[in-house]
């Protein structure tokens, strides 16, 4: 282990470790066969509190040996399992490779299952009930912490089940937002348009898809737009999915379209982060993931051709 | 009055009525927050009612003030009945109660308002650190005082475990709330990443060590030799097992962090001195049982010594289910459950709490000058409704813990978790409902004595003993 600065520190905290074990011993030695004056148990001849006394009875044998027992177990433990120092145990076991090689295990018994989807069409696996099952436990697994159980988000998260894609919801652009992840950050326009802009320029996105708003307010909020946010949301607020710029002009808004909240995001910017997949799950279950996503909002029937029964 | 030849009683009736105060109140919070996990809107979507928040107020309130307040009275009337001495330093006693007071209230205040270190069992910031550091100096002074000024040759063994007590929570305090404030209500910790978890949890451990384990035995060695009226079953027995005890809990703490970023050498030194402190923990148990052999058949008449005595089969239950859960591979399966909540409130719940009930019971009638309580029917009440409230808590969580543990590593063939966390929060609903059934029954069990206490001292005078002369044959 590296976690020693120097050779010293691994023999001073094993020669501690190791006497405190056997004085546990020898103090249960001393005491256990010193002898008890007398073969009559008597208490020791000091009172307190007028009638506070103590008898000296032996130690309980039954005691004495658990005792025991846990001190040999101590000492044989640090022989067999790192303890002492760098000394590695004679077993050579540690958490790390016993994680990594419980996990290597498990790979190597599932991967089958995955690897015979990898080749199949993401809009045809869709299709597939035992793939969907397959994607339905994976989604489960990692990806309904952010996106809720039933794939409809929250806050900040997509809803994965409606035709609405920030990145675009083709089932090979799904698949590569799983792998690679995806980055887009709203700056914060407060400092620039100031409490009174930051509430027009609200005003004009409510007013977008017919919500109630102030027409002085949307107008002037429309002038700034046209200078402020048109670089990213383009001139109709359509959004820009090569840099998940959204489109504004939605019932629905990532982090709500609501007074407070516009003007929340627009005053203090946003981050959002989907973050990468590759590494942790694996190409072959990111694509049944993918195939997962894609048909939550994408009827099966009508988006694949009639399905293939699957290998099983 | 003759302060010379009374004992100040003063104190011990301040700290044993707030006993009671505290008891009920950090056991409210405690239901409180039970009641959250199976009802969550009860926190009414206000900031300081939330679980995060109201947590650490139960256990502080339940740690520091209910058991604090009894470690404070208990100790207090020991150590001057067992010392043939008045308490050394009234003032500096009569300052660690309104110190302490004053603590539990600040904590009552900046808890729920969210000020916290993040550091489980000491939360409290760092003013309020201090505060704690002066009082407990404090009451270090009043207690190595009165232990100076003894009229006893010998150090009664009681007195060793409040001593190992009041000292080692001292050293605790100290290390672990190092911090740098950066505010007047927030620091952040001296230590960083690894070193400050292993501070934290040799801390932590310890903390269930000294303060609810070690001064809870002070309580245990007087007050059962005395309600049973037999003498300490053996001396011999409570020196070995008491400086193993100290000794060996010292090093337990990194069973707290298994399986963690701690390395794996520090992990199997927490465990197998976790195993080694069986027989040292059981050793207290032993002593006080057997102090009864010769006198079971008090148990049947006397409730007081039934609290007693079922608080050290708590305590043997939960210090033999410690050492097991320390060990690596059962702490796999019990490790972040509620399998520990139980474990914890058997040792709270039935140890420390028991325990506690007994003594209070004990000394109540004593500093006001009576014989018993108003009601020794009451107190059979309270027990069997406490005891019956701790089987349901802790019996619930254990079956609870061990059906999260299985659900959380069941693993299907194609290597997908079998079961989602939310599956398990489902399953866990019916026994977070009878966990609250098990709380309600305790905290009523605690209004009951409250009754029985207001009943024995309202109206009544606060009476001093008198310091008997030392019998020549103590000599």
């Amino acid at each position: 282990m590296s976690d020693f600065t120097g050779g010293f520190w691994s023999i001073y905290i094993s020669i501690i470790t190791i006497v405190s074990i056997i004085a546990c011993g020898v103090l249960l030695q001393v005491m256990s066969t010193r002898k008890v004056s007398g073969s009559k148990v008597e208490t020791t001849g000091h009172a307190w509190d007028e009638d506070l006394v103590e008898f000296n009875n032996p130690l309980p044998r039954w005691w004495i040996w658990l005792f025991y027992i846990t001190i040999v177990f101590a000492l044989a433990y640090l022989a067999l399992y790192p303890g002492l120092g760098t000394y590695s145990g004679s077993y050579g076991w540690t958490s790390k490779k016993q994680y990594e090689e419980e996990v290597a295990k498990a790979e190597a018994q599932s991967a089958p299952i995955y690897d015979k989807y990898v080749k199949t069409d993401l809009k045809q696996l869709a299709a597939d009930p035992a793939a969907r099952a397959l994607g339905q436990k994976l989604f489960l697994n990692n990806c309904a912490q952010c996106h809720s159980s039933d794939a409809r988000g929250g806050k900040g998260y997509p809803n994965l089940t409606d035709a609405d894609w920030i990145y675009g919801g083709e089932p090979e652009t799904i698949k590569e937002t799983i792998l690679k992840g995806r980055q887009a950050v709203m700056p914060p326009w407060g400092p620039v348009l100031g409490d009174d802009g930051v509430k027009d320029m609200a005003h004009y996105v409510l007013s977008l898809n017919g919500r109630t708003y102030d027409p002085l307010r949307a107008a002037r909020g429309k002038e700034k737009f046209a200078t402020t946010c048109v670089a990213c949301h383009g001139p109709e607020a359509k959004g820009n999915p090569a840099i998940g710029a959204e489109n504004l002009t939605k019932v629905a808004l990532l982090y709500g379209a609501d007074e407070p909240s516009l003007i929340e995001t627009i005053s203090k910017g946003r981050m959002s982060t989907m973050p990468a997949q590759k590494e942790l799950l694996g190409e072959a279950k990111v694509h049944i993931l993918a195939a997962y996503v894609w048909g939550l909002s994408n009827s099966a029937g009508t988006a694949a051709p009639p399905a293939k029964p699957s290998a099983q | 009055m003759d302060k010379t030849n009374t004992y100040n009683y003063t104190v011990v009736r301040q700290f044993a009525l707030m006993t009671v105060v505290w008891g009920i109140v950090g056991m409210l919070v405690g239901v409180v927050i039970a009641a959250q996990l199976r009802w969550p809107e009860l926190n009414f979507n206000i900031p300081w009612l939330t679980y995060g928040r109201l947590r650490p107020l139960h256990t502080n309130a339940v740690i520091f003030a209910f058991g604090g307040s009894a470690l404070f009275a208990s100790s207090y009337y020991v150590v001057q009945r067992t010392c043939h001495a008045r308490l050394f330093a009234g003032g500096l006693a009569a300052f660690t109660f309104w110190g302490w007071q004053a603590v539990i209230v600040l904590a009552a205040v900046t808890l729920p308002l969210g000020y916290t270190t993040g550091k489980e069992y000491a939360e409290l910031e760092w003013p309020i650190d201090i505060l704690i550091t002066l009082v407990w100096v404090a009451y270090a002074v009043v207690f190595f005082g009165t232990i100076a000024k003894r009229r006893t040759p010998h150090i009664y063994v009681a007195n060793w475990f409040f001593g190992a007590f009041i000292l080692t929570i001292a050293l605790l305090h100290l290390v672990n709330s190092a911090e740098v404030p950066v505010t007047f209500w927030k620091s952040y910790s001296a230590y960083a990443g690894v070193q400050d978890a292993m501070v934290q949890w040799w801390y932590g451990h310890n903390a269930v060590g000294f303060f609810l384990t070690a001064g809870f035995l002070g309580m245990m060695y007087y007050f059962i030799p005395k309600q049973a009226g037999r003498p300490v079953y053996s001396y011999r027995l409570s020196v070995v097992h008491f400086w193993a005890l100290i000794f060996t809990y010292m090093w337990a703490g990194p069973h707290h962090l298994h399986y963690t970023a701690l390395p794996d050498w520090a992990q199997s030194i927490g465990m197998v001195f976790s195993l080694i402190l069986l027989a040292p923990s059981w050793g207290g148990m032993i002593n006080g049982m057997m102090t009864l052999s010769g006198a079971w058949h008090k148990l049947r008449q006397d409730p007081i010594l039934k609290f007693l005595i079922v608080s050290l089969s708590f305590y043997g239950m939960s210090t033999f289910e410690g050492p097991m859960m320390s060990i690596k591979t059962v702490n796999a399966l019990s490790h972040y459950t509620d399998w520990t909540i139980g474990h914890v409130h058997s040792g709270a719940l039935g140890w420390v709490g028991l325990v506690t009930m007994g003594s209070i019971y004990y000394l109540i009638p004593r500093l006001f000058g009576r014989t018993e309580m108003h009601s020794v029917p009451l107190i059979n009440t309270h027990f069997w409704m406490a005891t019956i409230g701790i089987v349901l808590y802790i019996a619930s969580m254990w079956i609870a813990g061990v059906m999260q543990g299985l659900m959380w590593r069941a693993v299907s063939d194609d290597g997908t978790l079998t079961y989602t966390f939310v599956e398990g929060v489902k399953a866990t609903y019916p026994f977070y409902t009878i966990r609250l059934l098990g709380g309600l029954l305790y905290l009523s069990g605690m209004l009951v004595m409250a009754y029985n206490v207001w009943k024995t001292v309202a109206g009544r005078q606060a009476v001093n003993a008198t310091i008997p002369a030392v019998a020549p044959a103590h000599a």
